[in-house]
């Protein structure tokens, strides 16, 4: 099934990136009759990092997503719900606004570290094969403590500005961002993805329970440890560059694991491509905004993700109904 | 002829005292009280929760043995029955296997009556329906040994008696060694060997009717024999 659908996946995702450097047209070719040099620097520095960072970007959300929820046992594990977004926005904000760091790769390591931060607690708080109220709960209270955290130091920052300043950053944005900062995060995320992705096999077979993987010869606990760290890394780095976006890290494996006859290993690299998807169509939707207004993207995917999560939790009851 | 399992001072501290076993090809069942260390036994067997000892599988060393080989070698069958993702009973057979075979996995759905519920999603299936699935996936690589935890939990008459004749076969036709825990003390004429455990130790180690009626099991129980069947011991 994945075999057909895997490459018309690639398509659209290509497709929808080509779309995104595009458009909107108008400008580009105006430009390309006027100036093409500045039509291309406009291709560069601006267009080529925004679709870059929402392809990498929704793929790293697709991917840890599914690496969480193969290792919480757990469909609704993700980025955002285990708090581990905040925590790098927390991560990224603390190294902005308090210790003065500017370059983008310093500041994805401070994303890293306030997400690994944020999945440390989520271990120590509700373990790793905890009930999926457990998980949500403390995933809940981790992002709120974290929110609260990110609040207070942008109100204490020593630039009356952080507030505004950090407004379209952290409620997620691919706008305005450098070939540097795209690389920065992209370069450790992508890094963290492949080493994520050579754990797919083990992590079909913790699907049969962490006592059958060890007999097997894996090491569940290590292995939870590496998902997580790893994924620390790539949402860090991205969160760092691009604030925290919602709900792709839980629709992405959830969609992907229908391509993959439910196989939590297997969907890691599907669950990419559609997070990589479903984020560049909704940076797309955001260039609908009326001229001189910005809309966040983060808003979009939580006005498409918060119906499906929903529909989610309903089904999951349905299920454990039956 | 080498044993199907050989292992050497396996100890679990607090759960398995240090402990010697051989087991030749066949069946062999292992009793005792809750909380005795059966699945202990098993887990430490498996390398799952290994503190100190050594565990060979037909004279291998399954420390180091990679994935593919350890499926040949050795196969655990958890007590319990939960599976998460919604992956077929189909699939979740193949993942018993180091490589696909198809024929394999068709020829285990027709000795364990799944082929209805090949495509059905596991965790949509009973926890009777599971059980059968998940020793099929338990047996697909014809492992030389077989650790079950409770494999006759759950089954309904049919498929107690069932599960056993197959495993019984599986243990003369391909020569491996099967070791699975039990409660009920009826089905332990089914094995040629049983081990009572209490106390994380083994306290008897024979046939079916020498441990049946060894004072230890009364002991290790606290019941004794009424007839054909059992009642409370008056000594507790």
């Amino acid at each position: 099934m994945m075999s057909r659908s895997g490459p018309l996946l690639l398509i659209a995702v290509l497709i929808a990136g080509i779309l995104s450097i595009l458009t909107p047209v108008e400008s580009l070719t105006e430009l390309q009759r006027t100036d093409p040099g500045l039509a291309w620097m406009l291709i560069e520095e601006l267009r080529l990092p925004r679709t870059m960072l929402a392809v990498g970007y929704g793929a790293v959300l697709g991917l840890t997503g599914a690496a969480l929820q193969a290792t919480f046992a757990n469909p609704l594990a993700s980025p955002d719900i285990t708090g581990s977004s905040s925590g790098a926005a927390l991560g990224a904000v603390a190294g902005a606004y308090w210790l003065g760091i500017t370059g983008p790769l310093a500041l994805a390591v401070c994303g890293a570290i306030g997400a690994g931060v944020a999945l440390a607690a989520l271990f120590a708080v509700a373990g790793r094969r905890s009930e999926t109220a457990t998980l949500l709960l403390a995933g809940v209270a981790i992002a709120l403590a974290a929110g609260a955290g990110t609040s207070l130091l942008l109100a204490l920052a020593p630039s009356p500005f952080a507030f505004y300043d950090s407004f379209e950053w952290l409620m997620g944005s691919f706008v305005d961002r450098s070939l540097p900062q795209a690389a920065a995060a992209l370069i450790p995320a992508a890094i963290a993805c492949i080493l994520l992705g050579r754990r797919a096999t083990a992590l079909d077979m913790m699907a049969l329970g962490d006592d059958v993987a060890a007999s097997v010869g894996y090491r569940p606990r290590r292995l939870a440890v590496e998902v997580v760290a790893l994924s620390a890394i790539a949402v860090g780095a991205c969160v760092s560059v691009c604030g925290a976006i919602a709900f792709v890290g839980l629709i992405a494996p959830f969609s992907a694991r229908a391509l993959t006859r439910g196989h939590p290993g297997k969907a890691l690299v599907p669950a990419a491509a559609v997070g990589a998807l479903l984020l560049v169509l909704a940076d797309l939707l955001v260039r609908l905004a009326p001229a001189g207004r910005t809309i966040p993207v983060g808003v979009v995917t939580t006005a498409i993700g918060t119906p499906l999560f929903i529909w989610i939790v309903a089904h999951m009851r349905r299920s454990l109904a039956s | 002829m080498t044993p199907s399992l050989e292992a050497r001072g396996l100890a679990i501290s607090g759960r398995l005292q240090p402990t010697d076993l051989k087991l030749a090809s066949g069946m062999t069942a292992v009793i005792g009280p809750n909380g005795a260390g059966k699945t202990s036994l098993l887990r430490a067997l498996a390398g799952i929760e290994l503190e100190t000892g050594d565990v060979l599988i037909a004279g291998e060393d399954i420390t180091h043995a990679p994935p593919s080989r350890r499926m040949r070698l050795l196969s655990f069958l958890p007590a319990t029955r939960a599976l998460v993702w919604p992956i077929s009973t189909r699939d979740v057979i193949a993942l018993g296997l180091p490589s696909p075979d198809v024929a394999r996995v068709d020829q285990l759905l027709e000795q364990l009556e799944l082929g209805a519920l090949a495509d059905r999603p596991v965790d949509h299936l009973s926890t009777g329906e599971r059980s059968r699935v998940l020793l099929a996936r338990a047996l697909a690589a014809r492992p030389r040994l077989l650790l079950l935890d409770e494999p006759l939990s759950n089954l309904d008459p049919y498929w107690v008696l069932r599960t056993l004749q197959i495993l019984n076969s599986e243990a003369r036709q391909c020569g491996c060694a099967v070791l699975a825990s039990l409660h009920d003390l009826n089905q332990i004429g089914a094995f040629e060997r049983v081990l009572l455990m209490d106390g994380g130790k083994v306290i008897a180690d024979g046939n079916p009717a020498e441990v049946l009626d060894s004072p230890e099991l009364a002991r290790a129980f606290r019941i004794e024999k009424d007839g054909r069947s059992w009642k409370i011991s008056e000594e507790t």
